[in-house]
């Protein structure tokens, strides 16, 4: 097994979120700013690859027929985890990504990962699919994001790039605008996987 | 290792011990994150009467008046003894999405010393910009008396965001509950 290739395949290959499109529902709502993409790419990101190696470790003593609560169990543990230590050290990140951090629980990609790779594979792997997956989600929404506020908003990382009084593209920090990004990543990234293959 | 069958004793057992161990851990980390969360919240709520008032000595935290519960608290504020202005925690309801959450300072004639954005969840870009002195300093020292609580589209004084007629109309909305709040119970 080619271990480099489980870590990589996340970023462009099986990009969670780009050529997967799992997980899109929290993406388009939380990539209003830069740095709310970076907290809940960070937060994802913990959550996947912990419940992928515990899933991982604990794959033979799940009777298969309870496979799917059990996976729940964990997830939902971790998340809880992500929530708490965040409101407690990063209170203004946790105001600002809101009920989203609770939703990573049904998050697609975590389970999915859980399912389609963890229960398969062995704990080596599924850490490194886990954090692959994680920080590839972490890239996608952080472009997205990047795009959304430096157009919609006028600023990156909450430093503003234009003056006070500058119009922006509003267009791009509602709905709407996270729609049209996602469309046209989408596509480059489709254009460069196929570039590569 | 064989993996486990799906017979009914297994399936109880692994759930069971699953769902246990994950309540331990989790009971473990929320006793270590709570006092943390309390005092992040406590931190932000004395910030945001300091950012209010007019410099004073006392603390604010501990003379409140709980007007509706914890929504609407009036904390009050003393310099040597002298009163120099009340902070009022107040909410609205009519955001455009969700709860906002504002500290108004009045001193004690009922003037708006200054208001801080506690909480907020509005459109970023759009509605966000209630955090910005541009909106939000139109308010200082404007008596609520003279100065009408609502945007100049519904015939007050107030100057609305671009585009974010809703979340201006909340804003005001919220003062105003504030102003009322002061009224009744701020003064002594």
């Amino acid at each position: 097994m080619n271990y480099l290739k489980e870590f990589t395949k996340g970023f462009i290959k099986e990009n969670p979120l780009l050529v997967l499109v799992l997980g899109t529902c929290p993406s388009l709502a939380v990539t209003t700013s830069a740095v709310n993409a970076i907290g809940m790419g960070f937060a994802t990101t913990f959550v996947l690859f912990m419940s992928n190696v515990l899933i991982s470790l604990l794959k033979n003593l799940i009777p298969n027929k309870v496979r799917i609560p059990a996976f729940i169990v964990i997830i939902a543990t971790f998340v809880t985890i992500v929530d708490l230590v965040m409101q407690a050290y990063f209170p203004d990140l946790y105001k600002a990504l809101g009920v989203f951090i609770p939703l990573i629980v049904v998050n697609c990609i975590v389970l999915g990962r859980a399912e389609a790779f963890a229960q398969k594979n062995n704990v080596l792997a599924s850490f490194l699919d886990g954090l692959g997956m994680g920080l590839g989600f972490t890239m996608a929404i952080l472009i997205i994001a990047s795009i959304r506020e430096i157009l919609g908003n006028g600023s990156f990382f909450d430093i503003k790039l234009t003056s006070e009084d500058a119009s922006t593209i509003l267009i791009f920090i509602m709905p709407p605008g996270a729609f049209i990004t996602f469309g046209y990543i989408m596509v480059l990234m489709n254009k460069l996987k196929s570039k590569l293959n | 290792m064989q993996k486990l069958s799906s017979t009914l004793p297994n399936m109880i057992l692994s759930l069971s011990i699953i769902s246990v161990v994950m309540a331990i851990a989790l009971g473990f980390v929320y006793e270590k994150t709570r006092e943390p969360i309390l005092k992040s919240k406590q931190e932000k709520i004395v910030n945001a009467i300091s950012e209010v008032l007019p410099p004073f000595d006392n603390d604010p935290t501990k003379e409140k008046t709980n007007i509706e519960g914890e929504n609407l608290v009036i904390y009050k504020a003393t310099k040597g003894g002298q009163w120099v202005g009340s902070a009022v925690k107040t909410y609205s309801y009519k955001g455009f999405s969700g709860d906002i959450v504002l500290m108004v300072g009045f001193l004690p004639d009922g003037t708006i010393y200054n208001i801080s954005v506690v909480e907020q969840k509005e459109t970023p870009g759009l509605g966000s910009k209630m955090k910005e002195p541009k909106f939000k300093n139109q308010f200082n020292n404007k008596n609520p008396e003279k100065f009408k609580l609502a945007v100049k589209k519904d015939g007050g004084d107030v100057d609305a965001i671009t585009a974010s007629t809703i979340s201006s109309r909340a804003f005001c909305d919220a003062v105003e509950r504030a102003y009322e709040a002061f009224k009744k119970g701020g003064k002594q």
